[in-house]
């Protein structure tokens, strides 16, 4: 559709306004994973163009394009937020911040946090400010996350917290955590809360994991005796397994995005000459799953902006968002041959192929397995018995 | 068209309860089949096309049709998919349509199409693959007109037609789209064999051999060589179209395993308790939504004239025929041994699809077309 006289001047003041306020060195692919910017108190940046990037977007609310302005978002409608999304793609602009305080914490707050939490927990994460992880599953509980057992007492002025927490992706780099702890026996999904608290509070620790891909920004995160003002509980008491499973629904929406890897590029045009009949034919069956799921992201976000998406329908996006990006990885190693298998050399870019390919066996786990998604597309979209 | 218009979601109700009274399995497909109708579809459901204005969908205003893009016709397809209504709606009222716009032949054949009484034809296909580039039909210069020689297969509704668009060549070679002409020839016009045949969804489709067939000048459905432009109009039309179709095919396929799912009682439990064909069932949901995003994403470009139509309708047709693969054959699975039987509905699903997806290429053809407009 062609943009309204309004939109076509936004366009326009966007493009010149990212022109002037992107650095080129942001509009190149990221190189590894130290080019992610993830702000936060103890964040290093890289270069000087990655903090005037984060400062020019955090300014105008852009990292949150479509949050209120009263919390420092950038108010802008959806067709706006679409058009500035248009605008950093077409540049190749990289993101700006990274954050599970955007993408994860901050719609659950919006929703059920009082208006003190907003003001409070919001301006820093548009800003980049407090770096947030995500204390859901334990040992114990995975797939089945009401399991949970961390323990928090009500203690009158405080809650005390003990337990332990798995999985915490960045637990060890995180400034605060989100965390689903057990306040009543009494019920499974009825007996959760849900709680922010600092992770320099006395009585965390945490213990990295390390991956398959040689990455470990995972971590087990303990919790003893840990003392929570009584203020940090979002949505009431009891009832965190309504704002939980809110925050999830904006988890899968976000996973889902690896399904475009990236970018909307053919996979086909970026792995190179195929000589190879089979390989180029299942490149091709690649690419017509790939570019039929990006048209389904754009109609996804239309239909969640204009309130017409079915809520568990963030499931299937994750779902096959997440099975397509191992597709894509799987193919990338197919087609690079020998070249794709070398794990330290500056060619491979320390293994970086390889190592992505491993990451992405992840996407079908965290956020909820394949298999849950499905149990969930099952019970709710297509009603079926018992599920 | 990622969302619709309220004038879109109008269409679409009007023709979803349209074809659900009308066009049902019982009434026509089931229907036209025992009795062996030699059309394949009935006319007087055209007619009822004809009078809710769908024959003309695509007819520009000024020549008293709605003037509506490829995005409505998905919208009625779909619907079409949904209830497996044979119609000749797909090949007259939005491909044939399509190539016949802005020119002379137009003008001759659209009052006829828009009172419900013309149908038409495309002959493009001359090997059992869909390959428009290889057409090998030759037409030759003869007094003021061409003589037309050679074969076409897999034309739908084709000894039912009034008119049958015939691409052939006249110049370049087969594998160049130069040097084809597409011709608006009389079904009945002298030499023209027409061998109806009964496909396995129970539609009709024509074998065709010319033998010397005469056809005046005007007969040139715009420019002499150049006929890849109307024939690849209708050609984008017929592939949108039929994805949509296909996704409507997939859909009710679907539905009808969902609602099976929940009805039929194995081991003391309903079959749909049992885990295994729930993610089964969900798996093809996700699949079918991905499907109908592209038609429509397809659809939309196409309506845009935007240069990655071309691109996107070819993965529509892709994808939405691997989809629909996938629902009718999980859906006779699903339904053990009744889906297997002629007096269930289900096996007309998977008859269905077969034909769709071949018609205007299979889901190969169109993944092979992705690769090479991308260049690998
Ligand atoms: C890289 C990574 C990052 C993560 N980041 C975080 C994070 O930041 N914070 C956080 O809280 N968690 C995080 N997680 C944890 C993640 O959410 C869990 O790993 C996930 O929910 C699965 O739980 P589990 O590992 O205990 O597997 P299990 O639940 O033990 O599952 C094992 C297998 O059984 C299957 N299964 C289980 N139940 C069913 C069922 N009902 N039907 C069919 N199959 C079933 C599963 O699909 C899976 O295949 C992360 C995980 C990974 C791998």
């Amino acid at each position: 559709m062609a943009d309204t006289a309004e939109l076509t001047t936004f366009r326009e003041e966007t493009r010149a306004w990212l022109e002037a306020n992107c650095p080129p060195e942001m509009r190149e692919p990221v190189k590894s994973e130290e080019d992610v910017c993830w702000g936060g108190r103890h964040f290093q940046f890289q270069s000087a163009a990655q903090k005037s990037w984060l400062e020019a977007m955090a300014a105008r609310g852009w990292t949150t394009p479509d949050w209120p302005k009263e919390v420092g978002g950038g108010g802008l409608s959806p067709a706006e937020a679409k058009i500035l999304k248009e605008e950093l793609r077409r540049i190749n602009a990289r993101n700006p911040l990274n954050s599970f305080g955007i993408s994860m914490l901050g719609p659950a707050l919006l929703k059920y946090g009082t208006d003190e939490q907003k003001q409070r927990f919001l301006p820093p994460i548009v800003r980049g400010e407090i770096r947030w992880c995500q204390g859901y599953s334990e040992p114990g509980a995975g797939s089945d996350l009401a399991g949970l057992q961390t323990k928090a007492e009500d203690k009158g002025d405080h809650w005390l917290v003990n337990g332990q927490k798995v999985w915490t992706s960045y637990a060890d780099k995180a400034d605060w955590i989100f965390c689903l702890v057990r306040t009543s026996t009494e019920s499974k999904h009825g007996g959760i809360s849900f709680l922010l608290f600092d992770m320099e509070s006395e009585g965390v620790s945490t213990k990295p994991i390390l991956l398959i891909s040689g990455y470990s920004p995972f971590c087990e995160t303990f919790m003893d005796d840990v003392k929570v003002p009584k203020d940090q509980v979002v949505g009431e008491v009891n009832k965190g397994w309504d704002v939980a499973k809110y925050l999830l629904g904006h988890e899968r929406e976000m996973i889902s995005g690896m399904g475009l890897g990236g970018g909307s590029a053919l996979l086909g045009k970026s792995v190179g000459a195929i000589d190879d009949p089979v390989l180029r034919a299942e490149i091709a069956a690649f690419d017509v799953d790939a570019l039929a799921f990006a048209a389904m992201s754009e109609r996804f976000i239309d239909q969640l902006k204009a309130g017409e998406a079915h809520p568990a329908m963030p499931s299937m996006m994750k779902y096959s968002g997440t099975e397509l990006n191992k597709r894509r990885h799987e193919l990338v190693m197919a087609a690079g041959g020998a070249d794709t298998l070398e794990w330290e050399s500056e060619r491979s870019r320390k293994g970086k192929p390889a190592r992505e390919w491993l990451r992405t066996k992840a996407n079908s786990i965290e956020g909820g397995t394949s298999e849950v998604q499905l149990g969930i597309i099952a019970k709710h979209i297509l009603r079926l018995p018992g599920a | 068209m990622t969302l619709l218009t309220d004038d879109q979601r109008q269409l679409h109700d009007m023709a979803k309860s349209f074809l659900a009274e009308e066009g049902t399995i019982k009434q026509q497909l089931r229907h036209w089949r025992d009795i062996g109708c030699k059309d394949g579809f009935g006319h007087g459901l055209w007619k009822q096309f004809a009078e809710l204005g769908l024959t003309g969908i695509a007819i520009p205003e000024d020549k008293g049709g709605l003037g509506l893009g490829a995005t409505e016709a998905a919208l009625v397809l779909e619907e079409v998919g949904r209830n497996l209504t044979p119609s000749p709606f797909l090949t007259t009222a939005v491909a044939a349509v399509r190539a016949l716009e802005g020119t002379a032949q137009g003008d001759r054949w659209f009052p006829g199409i828009l009172s419900g009484e013309t149908v038409a034809a495309l002959a493009v296909d001359e090997g059992k693959h869909h390959r428009p580039d290889a057409v090998a039909t030759t037409a030759t210069r003869s007094g003021n007109g061409f003589t037309l020689n050679g074969g076409k297969q897999f034309v739908v509704h084709g000894a039912s037609a009034d008119m049958i668009l015939v691409a052939a060549r006249t110049g370049g070679s087969a594998g160049e789209r130069e040097g084809l002409t597409l011709f608006a020839v009389e079904r009945d016009a002298k030499g023209m064999e027409v061998e109806n045949v009964a496909l396995t969804d129970h539609s009709k489709a024509a074998r065709l051999t010319l033998t010397d067939v005469a056809v005046d000048a005007d007969a040139v459905v715009g420019e002499v060589d150049a006929g890849w432009a109307p024939l690849s109009r209708a050609l984008n039309a017929g592939r949108a179209g039929s994805a949509a179709e296909l996704v409507g095919v997939a859909a009710g396929a679907a539905d009808m395993t969902t609602d099976y799912l929940k009805q039929r009682k194995q081991f003391g439990k309903l079959i749909g308790e049992f885990q295994a064909l729930q993610h089964r069932a969900a798996h093809l949901f996700s699949e079918i939504q991905i499907a109908r995003a592209a038609a429509y994403k397809a659809a939309e470009l196409l309506d845009a004239g935007s240069d990655r139509a071309e691109l996107m309708v070819h993965v529509a047709k892709a994808k939405a025929g691997r989809a629909a693969a996938l629902a009718v054959q999980e859906g006779v699975q699903m339904h053990g041994g009744i889906g297997m039987t002629d007096e269930h509905d289900i096996g007309f699903y998977i008859k269905r699809q077969a034909v769709l997806d071949r018609l205007f290429g299979d889901w190969r053809f169109h993944a092979g077309e992705v690769a090479r407009l991308a260049g690998y």
